[in-house]
């Protein structure tokens, strides 16, 4: 009985993230401008990076600490490559 | 040149290692190696050391901080869960800011950054003006109030 | 996988709120991120999932591991950290880069630069 509680709560979780996830990717796919394009992927990576954590728990291992720190690395450089890129590269689209 | 410039730096290192990795006698003198060696390249690199005068105020922003990014939180969710009502308003504001300490500056951006509802986006050094964006800008008086009262009073204690 | 949830009732429903907490916090950071109407409001949306979104999954999965194998496990405080540290940084240079951007369109709906003074910090990135 107590296995389904967290079984259902994690998978709850999966599933609002997974919902956020296509949220985000809405952002990423609708714009309008280019900093609503990063904006969106940076929402992508959190929530993804969110999504590891939940894996980690559901399957007790601690591997997918390390993969979700690693997202979150990539997320923060990519981010901020690109709005450095929005700002120094082409200013009007 | 000292062997520990930065003793603070060196311990956070090694701590974090051993969090990463185990805590051990191995990776204890592994992460002890690398902690000093990186507070070495921290050194060469001089960077402006920050002055803490009243670090014992730290735990009390901290604590505040967190208290405000939960109600802060309980906002913003009431605002979009809400919809596009018509009363709110969201706003560009500017302050002035009298904190001149660049770690102090630093961490008044994270704070007011990593608060949902205001997100901070310049800041001119030369004459002090900070312009800030409020998610629930209904009287701006209290924002400032938030920012000059409750944040920027503790950092100049702590720091100048 | 199952060997891994024999934790004590108190726990897994500690465990279960922060996670529920977590996810839900960015899911309406998320939707608020797909709502808000202009890029300015959008930019507070994220900031759900990265401050106490965040945390409470964080502090979840601490509780989780810390619970089930027996010892203090609190690496993954430093994901918390990292995404404290890094968030702002993001949102700043997203932030400066979208003024930078309508000002150079000369949109009247930001404000004009607060640097009038090339000496100004903000002046290497103009360059």
């Amino acid at each position: 009985m107590n296995i389904t509680i967290l079984e259902g709560a994690l998978t709850t979780a999966q599933v609002m993230l997974t919902v956020a996830m296509a949220l985000a990717l809405f952002r990423m796919i609708h714009g309008p401008r280019a900093q609503d394009r990063v904006l969106g992927l940076d929402t992508l990576y959190v929530n993804s990076m969110l999504m590891l954590l939940t894996l980690g728990i559901s399957s007790g291992r601690t591997l997918y600490f390390e993969a979700a720190l690693i997202i979150g690395l990539l997320g923060f450089v990519a981010t901020v490559a690109l709005a450095k890129f929005l700002m120094r590269g082409e200013v009007i689209e | 040149m000292t062997v520990l410039p930065y003793p603070l730096l060196t311990a956070s290192l090694l701590l974090m290692w051993m969090t990463l990795n185990s805590f051990s006698i191995g990776h204890f003198i592994l992460g002890a190696i690398i902690a000093t060696v990186a507070s070495w390249a921290m050194a060469a690199l001089r960077p402006a050391k920050p002055r803490l005068r009243k670090w014992y105020l730290l735990p009390k922003l901290l604590g505040i901080v967190l208290y405000d990014i939960v109600r802060s939180n309980i906002a913003v969710v009431g605002i979009i869960l809400t919809g596009r009502t018509r009363t709110r308003r969201s706003g560009f504001m500017t302050i002035h800011i009298e904190l001149k300490d660049t770690t102090a500056l630093a961490l008044l951006s994270v704070i007011l950054t990593s608060t949902p509802g205001t997100a901070w986006l310049e800041y001119n050094s030369s004459d002090g003006t900070l312009l800030m964006h409020v998610l629930d800008l209904v009287e701006e008086q209290e924002w400032t109030d938030l920012v000059k009262n409750r944040y920027e009073r503790l950092l100049m204690e702590i720091f100048e | 996988m199952n060997e891994a949830f024999n934790l004590p009732f108190w726990a897994e429903i500690v465990v279960s709120a922060f996670v529920l907490l977590g996810a839900s916090l960015a899911l309406i950071g998320t939707i608020g991120l797909a709502r808000l109407p202009t890029f300015f409001e959008r930019l507070h949306a994220p900031t759900l999932g990265t401050s106490w979104g965040t945390g409470a999954m964080v502090m979840a999965s601490m509780i989780f591991f810390t619970v089930t194998s027996g010892r203090p496990v609190f690496h993954e405080i430093l994901i918390g950290i990292f995404v404290t540290v890094t968030t702002p940084v993001t949102l700043m240079l997203l932030a400066q880069s979208t003024l930078h951007r309508e000002r150079a369109e000369g949109n009247p709906d930001v404000p004009a630069s607060i640097s009038k003074t090339p000496a100004a910090d903000s002046d290497p990135k103009e360059a």
